[in-house]
């Protein structure tokens, strides 16, 4: 058994590196597939409206953890034999992106609809009325809740460790196995998310100020 | 009936002119409710014709439809050569750069400045170069008395100076036809004169105007005609000055007596 020492401390920093990977690539993987989906469910097409609900909610109504499983586990059985980080950025791609759908298809319908009558009258096409009326006003309204969730999202990648990836959470485990100092290592890791997190909130308000006087 | 059918002559203008506007039989429903019933009215180029009536008459109703913005379930429209609302026989695109609309809210784009607002349509549906939709905008503003403010904001506007940037991005797309509905309604008394000044300099540099309003007294000095609407139909109409000197329908009366 060894004292909770300065190596242990860079070993922790390091594995914050593999919890930020796996957030970047839900935020990134989430925010394509919660785009399409918004952009689905608001469709005049009602096929594609109806495969964007179904997707939601069965995704929605799954644990993250099951989500896990499957991509790890299950595709494992199948023959797709994944690495264990590809297979925690796929399932919290899946899950972010039904839940930033969600969110986003509110915010989308939050823009006035006079504003869409106002751009047709114009001239402007559907695919010009989204990318230069609706969107940006969107955004503007969808910050706070995105980064809300985007949060949640960071703090939720620890369930990667259940697959046997070692992120932040998971290394704090280890760590506390060898010096069985859980609370000095668990304060540090909650430092540490802390410090991943926190950064997110001023940043969100600091946008949200922005684009309020920019507008 | 009455004059409700009428084709309305433009004063000074020979009666058999080719109207730009014209409307048959006009039907149009929400669900089991008709609001229109056959409407049935003509507008000759450069004429300004003002709607009235009481609220719910239909008059929204039947300036959304001249524009495609609501399908309609009998009659005929056409506008500018448009068959607006029979399937197939009218191209959205070209109507919209034929016919303009001004709405009671405004409507301008929050996150944009009001050159932006008046260029977006310029350089995305006409093509324009940038600096053609500038001067464009800038002259369109000039028009309507707002030049210094290409650079504000809309929420940095005044209600009425918000209405004139609404009308003049309307007018940068240099259409035959406006229709306007009750573009000051929103407005204090104060900031409704300086729009209504905008619309009457635009009616004396010929624009066909359609519009619907409230402001009676507008309507009576500047409008060539008048289209009375009762329970979604024209129930009486014709030039503005012969209309109100001698008015046929009883409705036409007690309508006249309430708001002046
Ligand atoms: N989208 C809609 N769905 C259902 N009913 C509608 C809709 N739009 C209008 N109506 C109904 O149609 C009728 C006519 O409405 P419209 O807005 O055309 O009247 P209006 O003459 O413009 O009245 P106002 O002077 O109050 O603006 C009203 O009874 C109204 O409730
Ligand atoms: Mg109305």
């Amino acid at each position: 058994m060894t004292q909770f020492n300065s190596f242990h401390l860079l070993y922790l920093v390091d594995a914050a590196k593999w919890t930020i990977l796996l957030s970047l690539i839900a935020f990134a993987g989430g925010a394509v597939l919660g785009m399409a989906l918004a952009l689905s469910r608001l469709s005049q097409w009602r096929a594609l409206r109806w495969l964007a609900i179904g997707y939601i909610q069965i995704v929605q109504g799954t644990p993250l953890l099951i989500l896990l499983f499957l991509a790890y586990f299950g595709l494992g059985i199948l023959g797709a034999k994944l690495e264990p980080v590809v297979a925690a950025g796929l399932a919290l791609t899946l899950y972010t992106g039904a839940f930033l759908g969600e969110i986003w298809r509110g915010c989308i319908q939050s823009v006035p609809r006079t504003q869409w009558e106002a751009s047709d009258c114009l001239g402007l096409d559907r695919l010009q009325q989204y990318v230069w009326v609706i969107l940006p006003q969107a955004t503007r309204i969808a910050i706070p809740p995105t980064v809300g969730f985007m949060v949640q999202v960071v703090k939720n990648t620890s369930l990667a460790s259940i697959i046997g990836f070692i992120e932040l959470a998971r290394a704090g485990q280890i760590v506390n196995n060898s010096t069985f100092q859980p609370f000095l290592v668990f304060v540090c890791v909650g430092a540490i998310y802390f410090a991943l997190c926190y950064p997110l909130s001023v940043t969100s308000r600091y946008l949200e100020r922005k684009l309020h006087v920019a507008r | 009936m009455s004059r409700a059918e009428a084709v309305l002559p433009a004063e000074g203008q020979p009666i058999d002119q080719v109207p730009i506007v014209r409307v048959t039989g006009l039907e149009k429903s929400f669900g089991p409710l008709k609001v229109l019933d056959g409407v049935s009215f003509a507008v000759q180029p450069g004429q300004m014709v003002a709607v009235v009536g009481r609220s719910g008459s239909g008059k929204s109703t039947m300036l959304r439809c001249l524009n495609g913005l609501e399908d309609i379930q009998g009659g005929t429209i056409e506008i500018c050569g448009h068959q607006v609302g029979r399937p197939g026989s009218w191209n959205k695109a070209q109507l919209r750069s034929d016919v303009g609309m001004v709405f009671q809210s405004y409507n301008l784009f929050p996150h944009l400045t009001v050159e932006r607002n008046i260029t977006l349509a310029l350089t995305l549906v006409q093509k324009k170069p940038k600096a053609d939709a500038r001067r464009i905008a800038l002259a369109v503003l000039e028009q309507v008395g707002l030049a210094e403010k290409a650079q504000a904001y809309p929420e940095q506007l005044s209600g009425g100076q918000q209405q004139r940037v609404a009308i003049a991005r309307s007018l940068a797309l240099s259409p035959q036809v406006m229709l306007f509905d009750e573009v000051t309604s929103a407005l204090d008394p104060e900031l409704t004169v300086e729009v209504l000044k905008v619309m009457e300099d635009l009616s004396r540099g010929g624009m066909t105007m359609i519009l619907v309003t409230h402001e009676m007294g507008f309507a009576r000095r500047v409008a060539h005609s008048v289209i009375f609407m009762h329970r979604g139909r024209v129930w009486e109409s014709g030039p503005t000055a012969e209309l109100f000197a001698r008015p046929q329908t009883i409705e036409f009366q007690q309508f006249v007596g309430s708001v002046l």
